[in-house]
């Protein structure tokens, strides 16, 4: 068998991604609540093929619940990674086009915010804001933009000492002008990458916080909730309730990082016909 | 010699400047943060104490912790005693912060020690694999293995880890530091690591993918070299040119990666000791966050800045020595 190139093995990747995303966000918007009604009769079940992964303790289909929470911590994980994408492209290009004392200032920023690890820096933030879907976005948001910036401010530094842009200066143009003709377009590919591969990081963040309690309510059924529900079971020998939400996390995680990964090498240049 | 030595002690200053520029940043945005959560502490505090509290007990529990005075007032003298080395209290476990800090640190550093030594090796080792069978299967392998175990959140794999090592094979305990009902100094030092090889391997397995990830890019760039290939030429085999040539070049940069990954490992520590409710710093600042206990968070945020920064510094120091580019240039 011949080896599918790069390009076609990216196109197939995205498209298996997409139809992954669709049948969640179906599964949140078709599926009425019924589905995951309690019912004590049939809590505790190992998975069958009535219910492929199993029930919980409560008698809910673990499957249905999957669906909706993967469609609510994705939601999260888009959104949170699009707010730090877009502090990422503002920060970045401040620090490279701003005086010194601008990226003085924001590389001191940015040490700061690596400077404490992101799960305590989330809770924080977390607890700022009453806990709740507010601080966990707000969290992660805050915590994710830093790479993405060094990487933008690098980039645009190189492109200001490009001819072209000191071509377009002595013909007069404004620093807006330049920004918004010259250096913004090229950002595209790297805003893009970058946006993608902070995707799986907001998502894992958003899990593991939920775990320990912050973000999310109780009843919602969000990845992070399901499976610190399925701790108290561990012990009874209920392994269902733990691997399945996990690995659908997993699963979901691992396809959008190498579609990341894959975008990267193809939109650069010097890997694109690797 | 005295020369390097002058420079390393100047960039160690400059670093313990920012360091403690860094630290009363964090210090300021924590209590700010703190300060605008909706969240009351003293009802959480009175919560805590189980008994009923009067009004006027009340007005003197809202006046210790001095309520009614501007935020910035309050934070000076929160400062002034934590440079008195007072932390407060901790609301949760009814003991001064710093004495909660100081006994659950060393069961985190015991923790993350172990993980860090672990991670490090194995991922140095398997990079040095993955780069020497470059393209060929152990590296594609390893490889994918890499990829997955970072797409992998750190408390499920330990969820995983639970189920199968402690809950369906029995070999290790599900959870804690020490056997239930033994008095803490009877525990023996044996006991002690029994508890803590679940959660200190889920801990290495999430970290040891990016070391392994850079050491097989560098060693790929090595093996690539015309130095190499002239040894080579010269009929060395792969293990002696590994040993000559790429060990060296590639040690130290690692070792220097492994320092500044701190802030990863007391963040996996977070994950890892909650899911084995493993007593350290993790755990207690999960706790603390859920239940209010202001003082224990502020307490605990600085101190893992600390720890970040500790590590960042000994980083940048072990660069400036493996490097000599970086020691002549001014930082």
């Amino acid at each position: 068998m011949r080896r599918l190139n790069r390009r076609v093995r990216t196109i197939l990747l995205a498209a298996l991604l997409g139809a992954l995303l669709a049948a969640f966000c179906a599964a949140a918007l078709l599926i009425p609540e019924s589905a995951a009604a309690p019912s004590l009769l049939d809590a505790r079940k190992p998975p069958s093929w009535a219910h492929p992964f199993g029930t919980d303790a409560l008698g809910r289909d673990l499957l249905v619940r999957v669906l909706k929470g993967m469609a609510v911590s994705l939601a999260v994980g888009a959104a949170a990674s699009a707010v730090s994408a877009v502090i990422a492209v503002l920060v970045g290009v401040a620090a490279a086009c701003g005086s010194r004392w601008v990226d003085g200032l924001v590389s001191w920023v940015i040490d700061l915010v690596m400077g404490v690890p992101h799960t305590v820096l989330i809770i924080l933030i977390s607890f700022a804001l009453g806990r709740g879907l507010k601080g966990l976005l707000a969290g992660i948001a805050a915590t994710h933009w830093c790479s993405l910036a060094r990487l933008i401010r690098g980039e645009v530094m190189e492109l200001r000492g490009r001819q072209y842009v000191a071509v377009s200066r002595h013909l007069g143009k404004s620093g807006g002008w330049i920004l918004v003709h010259h250096l913004l377009p090229h950002l595209v590919p790297q805003f893009i990458v970058g946006l993608v591969l902070l995707f799986p990081h907001a998502i894992l963040h958003e899990a593991s916080v939920s775990f320990l309690g912050y973000g999310l309510p109780p009843e919602q059924p969000a990845i992070g909730i399901i499976l610190s529900e399925s701790m108290r079971y561990l012990s009874a020998g209920m392994w269902w309730p733990a691997v399945f939400p996990g690995a659908t996390l997993v699963l979901v995680v691992l396809l959008v990082d190498r579609l990341g990964d894959s975008l990267k090498k193809i939109l650069d240049p010097y890997s694109a016909q690797e | 010699m005295g020369r390097a030595l002058g420079r390393l002690a100047r960039r160690f200053f400059s670093y313990s400047v920012r360091i403690v520029t860094l630290l009363l940043a964090v210090s300021v945005i924590s209590f700010a943060l703190v300060t605008v959560s909706p969240i009351d502490p003293v009802q959480q505090y009175i919560l805590g104490l189980g008994t009923a509290v009067s009004p006027e007990q009340r007005a003197e529990i809202e006046d210790y912790w001095g309520v009614d005075q501007p935020p910035a007032k309050r934070y000076l003298s929160w400062l002034g005693e934590l440079l008195h080395g007072n932390l407060g209290q901790s609301a949760l476990y009814r003991r001064p912060v710093a004495d909660v800090i100081a006994e659950r640190f060393v069961n985190s550093l015991a923790l993350m020690l172990c993980a860090w030594v672990l991670a490090g090796v194995i991922g140095f080792a398997l990079g040095c694999v993955m780069g020497v069978c470059h393209g060929r299967w152990p590296d594609r392998l390893l490889k994918g293995l890499c990829y997955l175990l970072s797409s992998v959140p750190t408390f499920w794999l330990g969820l995983v880890l639970l189920l199968v090592f402690a809950v369906a094979l029995g070999w290790f305990p599900v959870g804690f530091s020490s056997p239930i009902g033994v008095r803490g100094e009877d525990v023996s030092l044996w006991q002690r690591l029994y508890h803590l090889a679940l959660p200190a391997l889920t801990l290495s397995l999430m970290s040891f993918a990016s070391i392994a990830l850079h050491t097989r890019q560098k060693l790929i760039g090595v093996l690539s070299s015309e130095y190499v290939l002239f040894a080579r030429a010269r009929g060395e085999g792969a293990w002696t040119i590994l040993r000559r040539h790429g060990l060296r070049s590639i040690l130290l940069p690692a070792l220097t990666l492994q320092f500044a990954s701190f802030a990863e490992l007391f963040g996996g520590s977070v994950l890892a000791e909650n899911v084995f409710s493993y007593p350290g710093l993790g755990s207690a600042v999960a706790a603390a966050g859920l239940n209010s206990d202001v003082p224990l968070l502020l307490g605990i945020t600085l101190f893992s800045a600390l720890f970040v920064c500790v590590g960042n510094l000994i980083a940048n120091l072990l660069y400036g020595v493996v490097d000599p580019r970086i020691g002549t240039v001014e930082p």
